[in-house]
């Protein structure tokens, strides 16, 4: 097993293939970004940046025990995990980041009608959303919200073009050890929950004026974790890269140490994982082990069909935050948004039920 | 949904009344409670339409499609047979195109119609098909302009006489937290309303750039929304669901409008050019309408980046109501509905066939023409008094004989469009 890690971690650089802004050719991505093994701040666009917090690389338990309160059953059985080192942002993603991509008038817009676009890792941005995307919550230097899995896809793919850095979202496994910053417990803070109102905008501290219900807080506003993170506790869930996989952690646990699990990318819309709490969620929900799986309801409301991929309509809690590997897994070399526009996406939602 | 009812027992509360043998549809499935229903128009609305309307009820089957675009129809049509619900789709070769579609589809032996195509053509499709005699789910808006307006309140008592349901898709008023939100306004939580707003701001939506080699009209059509004659405009096309829920919530549309606005243009959703390239619709829109009593409400719609607004507010006399997109409903700032819940209850899309199915099956038909025909010409008021710079009363709008609808509509002609309207210099005809 250590062979097999130490193999991957030896790979030579390979170049990670993505395709440019106009869509013809592909461009480069180096593999292994040479960088200090320090923080760093990334520059976008027009002043926007961006800032990236060192993660090093080692082994962690992944996963809750089973005496841990509010635990869900797919948080288990616990297993061993080994990761490289990688950067990741400091907080979620902001509006100011996302908005330059998605209002970026210079990618084009897909078809919102026969025939769909069929070739998925073309660059394209959202379509414009039915109703305003921000739901009301705080737009400058607050998190992005309501994007789906693909557009998050997107906005990498994007930034791997504008950057030439192989960024993207973390795997679940990369997610839940950013958030630990080495700690065992619930939260990265201890097993008090009385304290997480200092490390997380989460239901019971997110109602405002405004917002009876709770609303979302500035980027970096509440304390961060021991590697300097701020934000995985709460303010908006985030999308992870794998597919939704119940059984995925007893598959590991039957190795002594799995080596960078991730539970691969397909063309399908639903269901992936988010971790973390949000401004709508109570503490249980909120724990570095927590996990949710992304549902066909959370577009239920889109009126269209086939509905969109880029948007969701009933789900204001969702966001995410970006990686960069210091060296890219092997089997993430590939990675590309794959999902396109179909009506088979849209599997019959019984509402009543 | 169970339903114990016949087919037989559908047909005679679909109006025992004017059903002649030539209107009639031939019985599909005899002594089954299947409702027939084919679907005019099969863009994004008109496929979700199609399906919720079967999830709406079990009885739902879909037996023909059209759409102007052959192709388009022929696409549903196969989606349908191998999608889920392909149990009740019994389509054969009922697929029409062209734009005589809706005539082939109406006389296909459907039961029930699904109105989807772009708004110019809402009056004719609808004409047609209560003509006919079927039931019609008619999206938003009914019409472009007032001689249209003027058809569909001609066919309102039509709709009655022949016991037929026409529901419209201002889905807020099936929604369960709206209807709330109405119930408080009725039984005087705010006392009596003498104000409030509106509004539908955001970046705008989707445009469709002209490919080589297609015709005028099969340009328009794929950009439809762009186009005055085809969509009225956003503040018609879009806002009028807020116009809508003001109307509902007074109880009686305006006397007066008094607009102001324009067209910024050069973003993604109002690119610069010609008009015949890039359409000739305004990109926002600010109109004050004066209800009877002096009440008034400022209405607000844009299509250009900025601060996104979806609701309404009413104010009155021991209170204020508002009402978001997203699930926001309050009575002086205390959630009287709550958005969790609203997020739970069955989408109003699909509840606005349940409704409409439901009554049908009751044999009291409901009859939405006419509240949507007033909440279309409302919108349509505000935007002749912006397109002109006039100040207008309902009278002298609804009497508008501005008819948008080219003659003689043929796919292959050429089709100038008019600049884009210009307050104090386009007249008010």
């Amino acid at each position: 097993m250590r062979h097999a890690f130490l193999a991957a971690i030896l790979a030579c650089a390979v170049a990670l293939a993505t395709v440019s802004a106009d869509n013809t050719k592909p461009i480069l991505v180096p593999k292994k970004v040479e960088l200090p093994a320090k923080n760093f701040t990334q520059d976008l666009v027009e002043g926007i940046k961006f800032e990236m917090v060192y993660v090093p690389g080692g082994e962690y338990v992944m996963g809750s025990p089973d005496s841990e309160a509010g635990r869900g059953n797919d948080e288990g059985p616990q297993h061993k995990v080994a990761l490289k080192p990688f950067w990741i942002a400091k907080w979620e993603v902001s509006w100011d980041e996302y908005d330059s991509f998605w209002k970026n008038e210079s990618l084009a817009q897909p078809s919102k009608d026969p025939p769909f676009n069929t070739v998925a890792d073309a660059l394209t941005r959202p379509t414009n959303p039915y109703v305003p995307e921000d739901y009301k919550h705080g737009r400058e230097g607050f998190p992005a919200i309501c994007m789906s899995h693909h557009a998050a896809m997107m906005y990498c793919h994007w930034l791997r073009v504008v950057t030439k850095r192989g960024y993207r979202l973390p795997t679940e496994a990369e997610w839940e050890y950013a958030c630990r910053a080495g700690s065992p417990d619930a939260f990265s803070f201890g097993n008090d929950a009385s304290r997480i109102g200092d490390f997380a905008q989460f239901k019971d501290n997110s109602p405002d004026e405004d917002h009876a219900k709770g609303t979302t807080a500035k980027c970096g506003s509440k304390k961060p974790n021991a590697y300097g993170i701020h934000d995985m506790h709460g303010n908006v869930s985030e999308w992870v890269i794998d597919h939704y996989d119940a059984g995925f952690y007893s598959k590991c646990a039957t190795k002594p140490l799995s080596l960078q699990p991730v539970v691969k990318l397909t063309d399908k819309k639903w269901s992936h994982v988010v971790r973390g709490g949000s401004f709508k969620d109570p503490a249980t929900l909120c724990r570095s082990a927590a996990r949710r799986s992304s549902d066909a309801k959370w577009m239920y409301k889109d009126p269209q069909s086939p509905r969109s991929i880029w948007w969701l309509t009933n789900m204001d809690q969702i966001g995410f935050r970006i990686v960069l590997p210091v060296e890219e897994q092997l089997d993430l070399l590939d990675l590309k948004p794959m999902v396109v526009k179909k009506a088979e996406h849209d599997p019959i939602v019984d509402e009543d039920k | 949904m169970t339903d114990s009812k016949t087919r037989r027992d559908f047909m005679k509360a679909a109006g025992a009344v004017a059903v002649a043998a030539s209107v009639v549809p031939t019985v599909h499935a005899a002594g089954t409670d299947v409702i027939k229903v084919g679907l005019i128009g099969c863009g994004g609305r008109g496929r979700g339409a199609a399906q919720d309307c079967l999830k709406a009820d079990k009885s739902i089957q879909v037996t023909a499609v059209a759409d102007v675009f052959l192709d388009r129809a022929q696409g549903f049509a196969k989606s349908l047979k191998e999608g889920g619900f392909k149990d009740r789709v019994d389509i054969g070769d009922r697929v029409f195109g062209g734009l005589d579609a809706y005539q082939k589809l109406i006389a296909s032996g459907v039961d029930f119609v699904i109105l989807a195509t772009p708004p110019g053509f809402r009056p004719t499709h609808l004409e047609a098909a209560i003509t006919a005699g079927k039931h019609v789910f008619t999206e938003k808006p009914v019409a472009v302009d007032a001689p249209g307006i003027r058809k569909v309140l001609a066919l309102v008592e039509v709709a009655k006489s022949k016991n037929i349901a026409v529901v419209a898709g201002t889905q807020r008023r099936h929604q369960k937290s709206y209807q709330e939100v109405y119930k408080r306004i009725q039984n005087g939580d705010i006392g009596d309303i003498v104000g409030g707003r509106c509004a539908w701001n955001n970046a705008g939506i989707w445009f469709n750039k002209r490919e080589a080699n297609v015709t005028d009209v099969v340009y328009q059509l794929k950009n439809w929304y762009h186009f005055v004659w085809l969509c009225g405009d956003h503040i018609v096309e879009q806002h009028v669901h807020n116009l809508d829920v003001i109307n509902w919530f007074i109880g009686q549309h305006p006397v007066r409008a008094t607009g102001m606005g324009g067209r910024i243009g050069g973003h993604s959703a109002r690119p610069n050019g010609e008009s015949k390239e890039v359409g000739n619709i305004f990109d926002h829109f600010a109109v004050e309408y004066e209800y009877g009593n002096k009440v008034g409400i400022a209405s607000y719609c844009r299509h250009y980046p900025g601060p996104g607004d979806v609701s309404e507010m009413v104010v009155g006399t021991k209170g204020t109501i508002r009402t978001a997109s997203g699930g926001f409903f309050t009575i002086n700032g205390k959630e009287i509905y709550s958005a969790e819940q609203d997020n739970k209850d069955t989408s109003p899309y699909v509840l606005e066939h349940v409704d409409m199915i439901n009554s049908i099956k009751a044999g009291k038909p409901l009859n939405e023409l006419q509240a949507v025909a007033e909440s279309t010409m409302t919108a349509i008021m505000g935007r002749m008094s912006t397109y002109t710079g006039e100040s207008l009363t309902w009278d002298k709008a609804l009497a508008s004989k501005l008819d948008t609808m080219p003659a003689n509509l043929s796919l292959d002609m050429e089709l100038p469009v008019p600049p884009v309207s210009m307050p104090g210099k386009t007249k008010f005809v």
